[in-house]
C-alpha cells in the first residue's frame, strides 16, 4: 500500500522527458538566439516614435473632405470582387471536378491538385505585382489577382467537398448507361450545390477584403486610394479609408454571415 | 385514395416547389444583373484585356529559365521569413492568451473587460497586415523588425478570437469542482481551463504559423523584411529569371509549411 502517491502530478504533455525537454530546450534557443540577433536599432525607434507621433496627429481628426473619391474607389473595388467572384467560381467547379480523387482518373487529379496548389501559395500582393506587370495598372489586374485567389480557396474546399458525396447516386446514373457529362450534371451538382453557394458568398465577403489590400500594388479599387493618400502625406485621409474600410468588412461579413446561415 | 395521390405526384412531380422555383430564378437573374452592372460600369481598358493573354506569355516567356544564381541570398531571406513568421506567431500566441481570456464570456472578469477585449481582437483582425507593416516600417524603419511586429499585430486577433471560442466552449464541471474546494483563480484557469483548450489552442497557433508564412513572403514589398525584399528588386530590375526563381522558392516553403503544419496536427490532435 505504501506505493500510492499521496500527491498528485499533472500527466506531462509529452510522456518522454528526454525528448520533451529537448524540445522545449530547442525552442528556447531559437527564440533565444533569433531574437538577440534580431537587428534592432534603437536610435531608430526612437526616431520613429516621432516620426509616429507625426503620422498619428497627423490622421486625426480624419478627414472625409473627399468622400466622392472614396466612395468611387469602393464601388470599384465591389465590381472587382463581384467580377472576381463569379469568375473564380465558374473555373473553380471544372478545377474541383479534375482535383476530385474521386471522380477525375490519376493523371488529371495531379493536374488539378497542382493547379490549386500554386494558386494558393502565393499570397495575392505577389499575383498582383505579377499581373499588374503583365496587363498594365487599374482594376483589370485586380480582378484577376482575385480570381486566382478565389480558385485557390473555393477549388480546394469544393473538390473535398466532391470527395464526400454519396457515391451511391453516381453508380446508379451509370448503370443506368448516363454519359459522363450527365452524371456529373445530375448525380454530383446537385449534392455539391449548397455548398458552392456557400463558399460563393463567402468569397465575394474575402475578396472584399483582399481587393482593399491588392490595389496598394496598383490593381486597382480602394487600396489604390488608400496608397495614394499614404505616398501624399494624406495621412487623415488615409485614416478615413481605413476606418470606412474596417467599417465595410463588418458590415460584409455580418451580412454574409446572415445569408450563409440561411441558405445552409 | 392512396393509389390517386401517387398517381398525381407522378404526373406533376417536380423537384422544387413554385415559390422555390421563383425564389432560384430571382436569384439568378439577380446575380446576372448585378454582373452585367459590375462589367458595364468598371473602368477597365478593353484593349489591355484582349491583349492580356499575349502579354502573360511573353511574361512567362522571360521567366524562363529559373535564375539561381542568386540562390544563397535568396535562401537566406527565405531564413529570414521564416524567423518573421516563427517569432512572431510564437510572441502573439503569449499576448494572445489574456485577450482571448478576456474576451470569452465565460472567463471575463467583468463587462468592460469583455469589450476591451472584443476591441483589440476586432481592430487587430480587421487592419491587413501590408497595412500594419506600412505602420511599423514608419516607427521601426526598414527590417525584419517591422515585419515582425506586424505579423504579430495581425495574429493577436485571429489567435484570440479562435481561443476565446475554445474557451467559450469548455466543460464547466471541473470549473465548478475546484470552485467547490476553493482553489484560487490562478489555480481554476491552469487546472480547469488549460488542459480542456490546449489541444485547440495548438491547433490553431500551428494554422496561424502557416498562414503567417505565407503572409510574411510580402511584407518585403513594403520594406519590412524577408523575401519580399528580394522580389521586389528583382521586379523593379525586370530580372524576370531571378523573379521565377523567388517564385519557385517560395512555392516550396509554403508547401514545406503545409506539410510540417499538417504533421504536427496529425501529432497533436
Amino acid at each position: 500500500m505504501s506505493t500510492v502517491k499521496d500527491t498528485w502530478r499533472k500527466p506531462p504533455f509529452i510522456a518522454n522527458p528526454v525528448l520533451r525537454y529537448g524540445l522545449y530546450a530547442a525552442v528556447a534557443i531559437y527564440f533565444l538566439v533569433t531574437l538577440v540577433t534580431l537587428p534592432i536599432d534603437w536610435d531608430r525607434v526612437s526616431d520613429g516614435m516621432v516620426r509616429a507621433q507625426r503620422i498619428f496627429s497627423g490622421a486625426f481628426p480624419p478627414s472625409f473632405e473627399r468622400a466622392g473619391l472614396l466612395f468611387d474607389g469602393f464601388m470599384e473595388s465591389l465590381k472587382i470582387a463581384i467580377l472576381a467572384t463569379v469568375g473564380g467560381i465558374l473555373l473553380s467547379v471544372p478545377l474541383a471536378f479534375m482535383a476530385a480523387g474521386n471522380i477525375a482518373v490519376k493523371p488529371v487529379y495531379l493536374l488539378g491538385r497542382g493547379i490549386i496548389i500554386v494558386a494558393r501559395s502565393f499570397h495575392p500582393v505577389i499575383v498582383a505585382i505579377i499581373f499588374v506587370k503583365a496587363v498594365g495598372f487599374g482594376p483589370f489586374a485586380g480582378a484577376l489577382t482575385l480570381v486566382v485567389y478565389s480558385i485557390g480557396f473555393v477549388g480546394k474546399l469544393l473538390a473535398e467537398r466532391i470527395e464526400e458525396i454519396d457515391f451511391g447516386q453516381v453508380e446508379a446514373m451509370r448503370s443506368a448507361g448516363a454519359g459522363f457529362i450527365a452524371t456529373l450534371a445530375y448525380a454530383v451538382m446537385p449534392q455539391i450545390m449548397p455548398r458552392l453557394v456557400g463558399l460563393g458568398i463567402y468569397q465575394l465577403d474575402s475578396n472584399l477584403r483582399a481587393s482593399a489590400v491588392v490595389g496598394i500594388v496598383g490593381a486597382g479599387g480602394i487600396g489604390a486610394t488608400l496608397a495614394n493618400a499614404f505616398g501624399r502625406y494624406d495621412y487623415d485621409f488615409a485614416l478615413a479609408i481605413t476606418m470606412v474600410i474596417v467599417g465595410v468588412i463588418l458590415i460584409s461579413e455580418a451580412v454574409s454571415g446572415f445569408i450563409r446561415k440561411r441558405i445552409a | 385514395m392512396t393509389s390517386k395521390s401517387l398517381n398525381q405526384t407522378l404526373d406533376h412531380w417536380t423537384r422544387f416547389t413554385l415559390r422555390q422555383r421563383l425564389m432560384r430564378y430571382g436569384g439568378f437573374a439577380l446575380t446576372l444583373l448585378v454582373v452585367a452592372w459590375a462589367l458595364s460600369s468598371i473602368d477597365v481598358i478593353w484593349a489591355w484585356v484582349w491583349d492580356a493573354p499575349s502579354q502573360m506569355a511573353d511574361l512567362f516567356g522571360r521567366m524562363m529559365p529559373p535564375d539561381p544564381s542568386n540562390l544563397p541570398s535568396i535562401l537566406e531571406a527565405i531564413w529570414q521569413t521564416v524567423n518573421i513568421a516563427t517569432l512572431a506567431t510564437m510572441i502573439a500566441v503569449v499576448v494572445s492568451l489574456p485577450v482571448a481570456y478576456i474576451a470569452a464570456q465565460n472567463t471575463t472578469p467583468n463587462k468592460f473587460a469583455l469589450w476591451v477585449g472584443r476591441f483589440i481582437l476586432v481592430s487587430s483582425r480587421s487592419v491587413n497586415t501590408i497595412i500594419w507593416a506600412l505602420l511599423f516600417v514608419a516607427i521601426f524603419g526598414p527590417g525584419i523588425v517591422a515585419g515582425i511586429v506586424a505579423i504579430m499585430f495581425r495574429s493577436i486577433g485571429f489567435l484570440g478570437k479562435l481561443l476565446g471560442e475554445a474557451i467559450e466552449e469548455i466543460d464547466r464541471k471541473p470549473v465548478e469542482a475546484l470552485e467547490a474546494c476553493g482553489a484560487s483563480r490562478f489555480k481554476i484557469v491552469l487546472y480547469a481551463i488549460v488542459p480542456q483548450v490546449m489541444p485547440a489552442f495548438f491547433a490553431v497557433a500551428i494554422l496561424r504559423w502557416d498562414i503567417n508564412l505565407r503572409e510574411s513572403t510580402v511584407l518585403g514589398l513594403v520594406g519590412a523584411g524577408g523575401i519580399g525584399m528580394i522580389l521586389q528588386g528583382a521586379i523593379d530590375t525586370f530580372n524576370w529569371p531571378e523573379v521565377s526563381m523567388v517564385l519557385l522558392t517560395i512555392l516550396a516553403l509554403v508547401v514545406f509549411g503545409e506539410v510540417v503544419s499538417s504533421y504536427l496536427r496529425k501529432k497533436i490532435l
